[in-house]
């Protein structure tokens, strides 16, 4: 790791890492970025596994995006990230790319990324001082800008394990099976019965960055999740947005999609036992 | 960890169609260019260079990677195989046959991305209803077919292939 | 129909035509042995890459080119005033659309760029990643000019123009009155109408252009690897436009990875490859990649229309009026023109039903974008989706079901031969019957049975009718007539090879359709031979008569009557040649599975036999015997100046009116293409079509800024139909073969793009409408469907 540092700054950090490549390679090919040097991070084995750890998940950053639908420990203890997997890309995209790439890249159209606030996951970082560890609400600075400084190396996702009052439901809103999504949220919720305890809401494609909605989910803390409490919800979340205008998806309708996600999501909630 | 200057060349030592192959690349050269250029396998297509279109899917260590998002130095050591391979060792002939009956191609360019796929669902093995085969193939581009041919052909070699047809 | 020929007609024994057979070469394509131009490389081969305007407008300054020229592995750098002295330039404007203009074209533009994305400047390397390279280093010095992004800013009266020398941004304008219309308005119970716009969307070809030019100055020869529909048509272009005779330029149009259409025009890039093969004296490869086929392959549609319909208290259409506008880009589009869309729109609005009056306006406008012209079913998707919405709302404000309202307009199946008030004259049609058998093959009743009950539970389920026609088989009324070197007529040469087997030259080109296996099967029948002993070629001037190819469905029709008048002949020859050997009348004999055989059947002598002595045992032939075992025939299609076929669509959705999102359950489709060669093939080839149909109807746009930027021209971007969203499609037939050819066959390739667009929007209005919303803008996107709910 240190040997992949070296190799970046040596450059005056005219390099780029790759791991999966399936978003820096097709970069480079429309000449979008010309490094001068790829630092190739897949054959260093401490980003490699997925393991338990106590209560938390590691996720070492080169697990691929199929791993995220396959492996039994993500199912069990980050089942988040195996709701999230199907919408990925497709699946030869899956077999290459790389939950770490998806996170350090940080696309805000990407389900990964906001997953990480969701499940209120840390980041590891080999830096200039070692290893840190940044939790994803401080993770995630602004469009494609991370806690990540230049020549850092993003090297496993420390996840929470759920536990058996822990809810959660994902889904997006796309116009084609593996597009970027209009809109996208999952939530994953401490729930008593009805009542939620707790929730962390994080949307994707509705910002700079993946997207917590703080706003939301006090308005379900301490709530019977019925009806009512839906609509509070989705009421709530209009403050918590400040998604991008563009004349195709203009700022109105993913709001408008926002809520209509949210509230499915949490009906979905409702419904699970 | 390997640092690539992207001027200079570097050795691959791969095994494609289970033939060990050894060259010098560029590190800017795509799995899909190598496969290409440097040893004539022009079954691989690209067709979008951004993986989008499917044209370019190999197999690589057993699984449908796009050989446009791979660069050759990546595939060291790996085993690559792509739609020549399988056709030579017989492993797709049945969903070929498929595909010609039901004539699930037409101009025939992203063809071999389909097959490389359709080999992946069945080796997958079982019965996925056609939502499921859809959702496979969400990555494969055809402008020509319509889909539902290349839908059918595969059905029905996995049905084949689970004894029920 | 058929007059009996030696005894018995082959469709007394149809053994290959209407059968639905696979294609002989598609096995090559599922081996990966495909031959594509993309995929050739020639010995010395160089690369050519373009450095494009990032400007929609600008007039062209210094150019720089030093550094690319010193850059690595670079052979050539090649301005606009380097081709221009080899090239002459070409205009797309063709005469019978009086007074329409359009500036001329060079290869590369030596004044100013008209869209972004054009190529100025040719770089030619060792390698494409080389040729690329040296290409960011060509500095281009730009003056911007205003851009006209937009119909409304050039049609603005004070304008600024795309060509300095005209007087306006029109391209062309045309009217067509049938007279009295006003007066039907007036009277008529109802008025509907409506404003539509039809998203610019192109053809996306998997395979990319590509083009290989090797001109070899020694014998001052030209052979170009072309990806292409038209062979001949770029013989032809080549040769007038880089000074080599005809007989010295060779196209080769090996497997193309689909076309659609796009294939067929002269494109800027396409042209310069071959000067720079002359300047270089090595073959020249370019492959656009896919971002360069957005900003330069031809778009299609563009088109803004206002349309009403005056109706009857019962539901009877009476008149349409409606006025069509369209921007083409900054040129008219060489040979073909940009101009054919409009005119076909305004020709075939309301043409499946009886009219009273008709009355269209046209205005085909430039603007700063890439061209647009010819795309599968041109101008037939939008001339059916405005027609079909006119009569949805006709059937609305009667209180007539769909079908019903379709049922009692069209024009009945008895009525034949008549014409459109627009001028088109129909041979033979079955609107009735193919709504018929839409009702069946949908089980319309329930449909709508379920759809009510769904409705009550808040689902919402839409069913869309279209009624279609479609332009085929078209006589040198399409484009000859215009002054354009564009064929109508195909070639065939036919042999009997010494071994017995029969191999067929054909102009007719193959781009998946199966072409070849269609020639084959008509052969087949009509010699008296098995399929498999018989080889089809095309696709190469060197190898085939000069023949029109492929475009406008005309493959089956123009190219499968060619090749069963060439059989016919061949047969003719065989059975004269055998009666001299066998002493025997030629009347008295038949060749059937590749043997003669005399009246009762009995087998007399092979077709291998008869060669064999043809070929190599002359010597044995009685006196006056002609061994002419190979013909050459060119067919031309006559009688009515195009084969018009027919059919209905229906579209069954399920909007979500909370997202926008559209599930499309299923496709339904009636055609008549007339004589069924290969149904297998002709249902892939409605498949298809309606798929690209769908793709329109709900994904497909190229989207521009006001600057004339594209803002999506990449395949992540642009959404093309992909397999998750695309639906099953039923198939029925009606066959009305026409009788202008024995043969029978009319086109099909383009049917299913003709209406689907049409279906699926009166589909998406059919599940809408009980809301307040409508939608007359295609692609329907979510965006546009949530306004229309209010959503947002």
């Amino acid at each position: 790791m240190e040997e992949a540092r070296a190799a970046f700054l040596a450059v005056d950090g005219d390099a780029s890492y790759i791991s999966g490549g399936q978003s820096l390679v097709p970069a480079l090919a429309m000449r979008l970025q010309a490094p001068a040097v790829l630092v190739d991070l897949s054959g260093i084995a401490d980003l490699r596994g997925v393991e338990l750890q106590g209560e938390t998940l590691r996720i070492g950053a080169l697990t691929r995006h199929a791993d995220a639908l396959t492996h039994p420990l993500i199912a069990r203890h980050a089942p988040l990230l195996n709701a999230a997997a199907p919408f990925v890309a497709h699946p030869a995209i899956r077999n290459r790319g790389t939950l770490g790439g998806s996170v350090s890249l940080a696309d805000p159209a990407s389900e990964f990324p906001a997953m990480m606030l969701a499940m209120g996951a840390q980041m590891e970082i080999f830096g200039e001082d070692g290893f840190r560890r940044v939790p994803a609400d401080d993770y995630f600075i602004d469009l494609y800008q991370t806690a990540l400084e230049p020549g850092d190396i993003l090297t496993a996702l420390y996840v929470p394990s759920v536990g058996p009052h822990h809810r959660w439901a994902f889904d997006e809103l796309a116009r084609r099976r593996g597009d970027y999504a209009m809109v996208g949220a999952g939530i994953l919720a401490h729930m008593d019965g009805a009542l939620v305890e707790s929730a962390r809401i994080a949307l994707f494609s509705v910002g700079s960055t993946p997207v917590r909605a703080p706003g939301a989910e006090a308005a379900l803390a301490g709530r019977l999740l019925d009806a009512k409490t839906i609509a509070d919800a989705q009421r709530a979340l209009d403050d918590d947005l400040d998604p991008p205008d563009d004349e195709h998806i203009p700022a109105a309708m993913r709001r408008h999609l926002a809520r209509v996600l949210l509230g499915r999501l949490l009906q979905r909630l409702g419904e699970t036992p | 960890m390997s640092a690539s200057p992207m001027s200079d060349f570097l050795p691959v030592t791969l095994t494609v169609n289970g033939t060990a192959v050894s060259r010098m690349v560029a590190p800017r050269t795509t799995l899909a260019d190598f496969v290409r250029t440097d040893l004539q396998l022009t079954g691989t297509h690209t067709g979008c260079e951004m993986g989008a279109c499917g044209a370019c899917l190999v197999l690589m260590n057993g699984e449908p990677v796009h050989s446009c998002l791979v660069f050759a130095i990546q595939a060291d050591g790996a085993a690559i195989e792509t739609v020549e391979g399988l056709t030579e060792r017989g492993a797709i002939e049945d969903l070929q046959r498929a595909f010609h009956e039901r004539n699930a191609l037409q101009c025939g360019f992203c063809t071999p991305g389909m097959l490389v796929t359709g080999h992946a669902i069945l080796e997958k093995g079982g019965l996925p209803d056609r939502e499921h085969i859809r959702d496979a193939l969400s990555g494969n581009y055809c402008r020509c077919t319509g889909y539902e041919a290349i839908v059918d052909a595969i059905e029905r070699a996995l049905r084949e292939r689970e004894g029920c047809a | 129909m058929n007059a009996p020929v030696h005894g018995s007609t082959a469709f007394d024994r149809p053994a290959h035509v209407g059968r639905g057979m696979s294609r002989p070469n598609a096995k090559r394509l599922l081996a990966g042995k495909g031959n594509y131009v993309t995929d050739l490389a020639l010995p010395r081969m160089l690369h050519a890459a373009f450095v494009r305007s990032p400007h929609a407008h600008a007039r062209i300054g210094a150019i720089d080119v030093e550094a690319a020229r010193a850059a690595p592995g670079v052979r050539l750098v090649a301005t606009g005033e380097d081709i221009a002295k080899l090239c002459t330039p070409w205009t797309g404007t063709l005469d019978h659309f009086k007074g329409m203009k359009s500036a001329p074209q060079l290869p590369l533009p030596v004044d100013k760029v008209v869209w972004s994305g054009q190529a100025v400047v040719a770089v030619v390397a060792d390698s494409r990643a080389e040729a690329e390279d040296a290409a960011e280093l060509v500095m281009i010095d730009y003056e911007e000019l205003p851009v006209l992004a937009d119909l409304d800013t050039a049609l603005a009266p004070d304008a600024p123009k795309v060509t300095e020398d005209f007087a306006d941004n029109l391209c062309f304008r045309s009217a067509l009155d049938s007279g009295g219309v006003d007066a039907v308005f007036a009277s008529a119970a109802h008025v509907v109408e409506a404003d539509f716009l039809f998203g610019r969307h192109t053809g996306v070809p998997l395979e990319p252009r590509a083009i290989i030019a090797d001109y070899d100055a020694s014998e001052h020869r030209l052979t170009v690897h072309h990806a292409t529909q038209t062979p001949f048509q770029f013989q032809d272009l080549y040769s007038r436009h880089y000074g080599i005779p005809e007989a010295r330029v060779r196209v080769v149009a090996p497997d193309v990875g689909g076309s659609f259409g796009v294939k067929l025009h002269v494109y800027n890039e396409d042209m310069a490859v071959v000067g720079l093969s002359i300047l270089c004296r090595r073959p020249v490869k370019f492959v656009a990649d896919r971002l360069e086929a957005f900003v330069s392959d031809i778009h299609a549609r563009d088109h803004r229309v206002h349309a009403r319909a005056a109706v009857a208290a019962d539901g009877t259409l009476l008149a349409m009026d409606v006025e069509d506008e369209t921007g083409i880009g900054a040129f008219s589009t060489y040979p073909r023109t940009s101009v054919v869309e409009g005119n076909q729109v305004i020709r075939l609005i309301g043409a499946p039903y009886r009219l009273e009056g008709y009355r269209a306006g046209l205005k085909v406008v430039f603007q700063n974008k890439v061209q647009t012209s010819q795309y599968r079913a041109v101008g037939h998707p939008i001339a059916c989706a405005v027609t079909e919405h006119l009569v949805d709302e006709a059937a609305r404000v009667t209180g007539l079901d769909p079908l019903e309202i379709r049922a009692k307009n069209v024009i009945p199946d008895t009525a034949y031969p008549c014409a459109s008030l627009s001028g088109y004259k129909f041979e033979k049609l079955s609107h009735e019957a193919c709504l018929t058998k839409l009702r069946a093959l949908m089980d319309y009743e329930r449909l709508r049975t379920e759809q009510a009950e769904l409705r009550a539970r808040g689902i919402l389920r839409g069913i869309g009718i279209a009624t279609f026609v479609e332009i085929t088989n078209p006589t040198p009324a399409f484009y000859g007539i215009g002054g354009a070197r564009i064929s109508a007529q195909d070639g065939a040469v036919l042999a009997v090879t010494p071994s017995g087997e029969v191999r067929c030259q054909i102009s007719v080109t193959e781009q998946g359709q199966g072409t070849e296996t269609i020639v084959g099967q008509v052969i087949a029948d009509h010699l008296g031979v098995p399929r498999d002993i018989i080889r089809v070629m095309t696709g190469d001037t060197a190898v085939t008569p000069h023949g029109g190819a492929t475009w406008a469905c005309r493959g089956a029709g123009i190219g499968g009557e060619t090749a069963l008048q060439a059989a016919r002949k061949l047969k003719t020859n065989v059975l004269s040649l055998a009666a001299g050997i066998l002493q025997a009348k030629p009347a008295d004999l038949d060749l059937v599975n590749a043997e003669v055989v005399d009246r009762d059947g009995t087998v007399r002598m092979s077709l291998a036999e008869v060669a064999r002595i043809a070929y190599f045992r002359s010597d044995t032939l009685p006196d006056g015997a002609e061994a002419q075992l190979t013909v050459a025939h060119h067919f031309a299609p006559k009688g009515y100046p195009f084969a018009f076929t027919n059919g209905i669509h229906g579209c069954h959705v399920e909007v979500d009116a909370e997202t926008g999102l559209v599930k499309i359950l299923k496709h339904f489709v009636v055609e008549d293409c007339g004589r069924i060669i290969n149904p297998l093939l002709v249902e892939e080839q409605v498949r298809g079509g309606v798929v690209q149909g769908l793709g329109a109807a709900f994904f497909e746009e190229c989207l521009y800024d006001q600057g004339g930027q594209l803002t999506n021209g990449s395949l992540a971007d642009y959404l093309v139909p992909m397999s998750c969203e695309m639906p099953d499609i039923l198939i029925d037939h009606v066959e009305t073969p026409t009788l202008d050819t024995e043969l029978g066959a009319k086109g099909c390739g383009e049917a299913g793009t003709a209406a689907a667009s049409a279906a699926a929007l009166n589909a998406v209005n059919d599940a809408l409408g009980p809301l307040g919303a409508r939608l007359t803008q295609v692609p329907m996107t979510p965006a546009r469907i949530l306004k229309a709910l209010g959503r947002f």
